[in-house]
This record gives structure tokens, C-alpha cells and sequence, in this order.
């Protein structure tokens, strides 16, 4: 595993879970579209997610899920991939040419500031506010003690 | 990584591609032009690829000759089919012959069984061109009466091997022919006699 691995799936894995509208403006906002060529897809297809009991046990089909998936190359050779959940062809194929550009030692950097800081952002706002709703929705259970006899 | 593009449709062009192998095989001699993939690997014609990103799946394992088995190759195969790429020729479904003035013995390949003659490798032999040059004239199944064939960049002695793989119907491996983007089959079936 290289040393660019971790980085590059915090930047993979905030590409794929951003909303479609948040990516178009980072999109929008590059200093210029890079020039590209899709190598595969965009194409829909489903994956199957598997999971283990408590995170030990023995592996189980948990159910299949729809994925889009696109892999693109640069003008300067540089190859990108994106799985995105869901069926939004213009995501997977937008995800794919920003994980080439963030590959890029000369635009990573600045990159990874400019559209992935915020993209994170974005996401752990809309976790938040998930959670907010679901808190405001919580029972508490709780055992009053019976007197004993 | 493999930066060359396959199909520009893949579901079209591939239900283009089957019908034009079934085509193929169906009538053993009668050549078949099959649309081409977007980039090809150099190793490879491109009816090569287009049957390989039709026919070649992650079931199915690929074994590649010397001329063949560039890494290039290995990449878009493995990119685009994400099939296992066998070491052994035996161990194949599918089987490309780049050098075919060099290629392995027809029953190194898997020749299927009694049961299931059907579960046997599909060799693709890559020749310079599928007019002029040595030919053969063949009969069988799919032919009214004799079809002529024709193909340059074969050694003499392919003849008497395919001979030998007819023999042993209903084992055996079935061959394509391929040149550029057009192919033409010689099913087990098919008696070949070289003239």
C-alpha cells in the first residue's frame, strides 16, 4: 500500500458520499475543466454488501445495493476511478475526474483544500442534522425498581 | 492501470459482437467483420478485444501466448473483463494465439469432456489477413457442400492439427480465426482439408 493510499480514500470516500449538487459547484468553481476521456461507464450496476455479526462473526449477504461507477483518464495519462451509491451518472463520472486531478502532485494539494475540505464539511453538517432530528425522536427506557416484598 | 477504452456501447455493441461470433460459428469459413472496440491493445487485433469485452467475464478464465501476453494486454483484459489471466493454456476458457507460426499443440487446451463437451476452451488464432495465402477447403455442419478458406500467417502444420482436434468430437476446442476486425471460425465440427 502506498503512502498516498490513506489520503486517498478520505478523498475517494468524501467524493462518493457528497451530495450531486455540492460536487457540480466545486466543479463549476475549478480554475479551469480539465480536458478527459471516460475509459468505462458511467454504468449502473449493484454491488453486494456483506457484512459480519457484531464485526467478528461469520460473514453474511446483507442485500445488494445499486452503484454507478466510472473510471476516466487525463490528457496526461493520469487515470481516476469513482463507485458512487445510487444511479446519478454525471456523480460517478464528476467524482472520477476529481479523484484524477486530486492524483496529480502539482494540483492535489491545493485540491484537496479547496473542494474536499468542504465537501467533508458538508457531509458532517448533514450527518448532524440527521442525527438532531432522530435525537429529538428518542425515548429513554429506563426500569422503575419494584418494591420488594 | 489501463488508460484505452473499450466499447463505445457496451450493450449494443456487444450483443453485435455475440451475434456476429454466432454468426461465425455457425457458418464455419464465411467471414465476419465485427464492430470495433474504441482502443485496443497493440497485441491484440481488434476483433480480438471485441470478442474478449463480449465473450470474457471474471468465470472465464484467458490464457495468452508469448505474443500476446504483454502487460498492456494483461491490464486492458483485467481492466475491462476482470478475468483471471491463466499461466497455464490448460487451465483456459478462452485462449489468444499471437504468434501462430509458434502455437502450442490444439489439445494442451482444455478439450472439454464426454459429459460436457461444451465446457472446453475457444482459441483465437491471430493471423495477418483472412484473404490470399495458404487455404483449405472445408466441410460439415453450417457448409452447403464445401466453403474455401483462406488465411495468411498460418504454419502448414495448423491444418493437421485442427485435423487431429476434429478426431476426437465431441471433445475438442473450437478456433477463430481473427484478422484486424474480422473473424472466421472453425468449430470442432468442421473437417478441413488444406490444398
Amino acid at each position: 500500500m502506498s503512502d498516498d493510499t490513506p489520503r486517498r480514500r478520505r478523498w475517494m470516500s468524501a467524493l462518493a458520499q457528497s451530495a450531486v449538487e455540492d460536487l457540480e459547484r466545486a466543479w463549476e468553481r475549478l480554475p479551469s475543466q480539465p480536458a478527459y476521456r471516460v475509459l468505462r461507464g458511467p454504468e449502473v450496476g449493484s454491488v453486494m454488501v456483506r457484512g459480519r455479526a457484531g464485526g467478528t462473526g461469520a460473514v453474511f449477504n446483507l442485500g445488494e445495493m445499486t452503484v454507478t461507477r466510472c473510471t476516466v483518464a487525463l490528457a496526461s495519462g493520469v487515470v481516476g476511478h469513482a463507485y458512487v451509491s445510487g444511479r446519478t451518472r454525471r456523480h460517478a463520472e464528476r467524482a472520477a475526474v476529481l479523484d484524477a486531478l486530486l492524483q496529480d502532485p502539482a494540483t492535489g494539494a491545493s485540491l484537496e483544500e479547496t473542494v474536499i475540505a468542504p465537501l467533508i464539511e458538508s457531509r458532517e453538517a448533514r450527518r448532524r442534522c440527521v442525527a438532531a432530528r432522530a435525537a429529538a425522536t428518542r425515548v429513554e427506557f429506563f426500569t422503575m425498581v419494584r418494591g420488594e416484598e | 492501470m489501463s488508460a484505452l477504452a473499450g466499447l463505445a456501447d457496451p450493450v449494443l455493441d456487444s450483443q453485435r459482437i455475440f451475434r456476429g461470433v454466432l454468426d461465425a460459428m455457425a457458418h464455419p469459413g464465411r467471414i465476419v467483420d465485427l464492430p470495433e472496440p474504441r482502443q485496443s491493445p497493440a497485441a491484440l487485433c481488434p476483433a480480438t478485444t471485441s470478442i474478449c469485452l463480449t465473450l470474457v467475464d471474471l468465470d472465464t478464465p484467458i490464457w495468452l501466448d508469448a505474443g500476446a501476453r504483454t502487460p498492456e494486454a494483461i491490464d486492458y483484459l483485467r481492466f475491462h473483463c476482470g478475468c483471471p489471466v491463466a499461466t497455464e493454456p490448460g487451465a483456459a476458457r478462452f485462449a489468444v494465439v499471437g504468434e501462430p507460426w509458434r502455437m502450442p499443440a490444439l489439445d494442451l487446451f482444455d478439450a472439454g469432456t464426454d459429459e460436457y463437451p461444451d465446457r472446453s476452451a475457444t482459441v483465437i488464432v491471430q493471423v495477418e489477413s483472412l484473404v490470399g495465402g495458404g487455404g483449405a477447403r472445408l466441410t460439415g455442419p453450417g457448409i452447403d457442400g464445401e466453403a474455401r478458406l483462406e488465411a495468411v500467417g498460418l504454419p502448414a502444420s495448423f491444418w493437421d492439427a485442427l485435423e487431429r482436434n476434429g478426431g476426437r468430437f465431441p471433445r475438442g476446442v473450437d478456433v477463430i480465426l481473427a484478422a484486424r476486425h474480422a473473424i472466421t471460425a472453425l468449430p470442432r465440427s468442421t473437417r478441413a482439408r488444406a490444398h
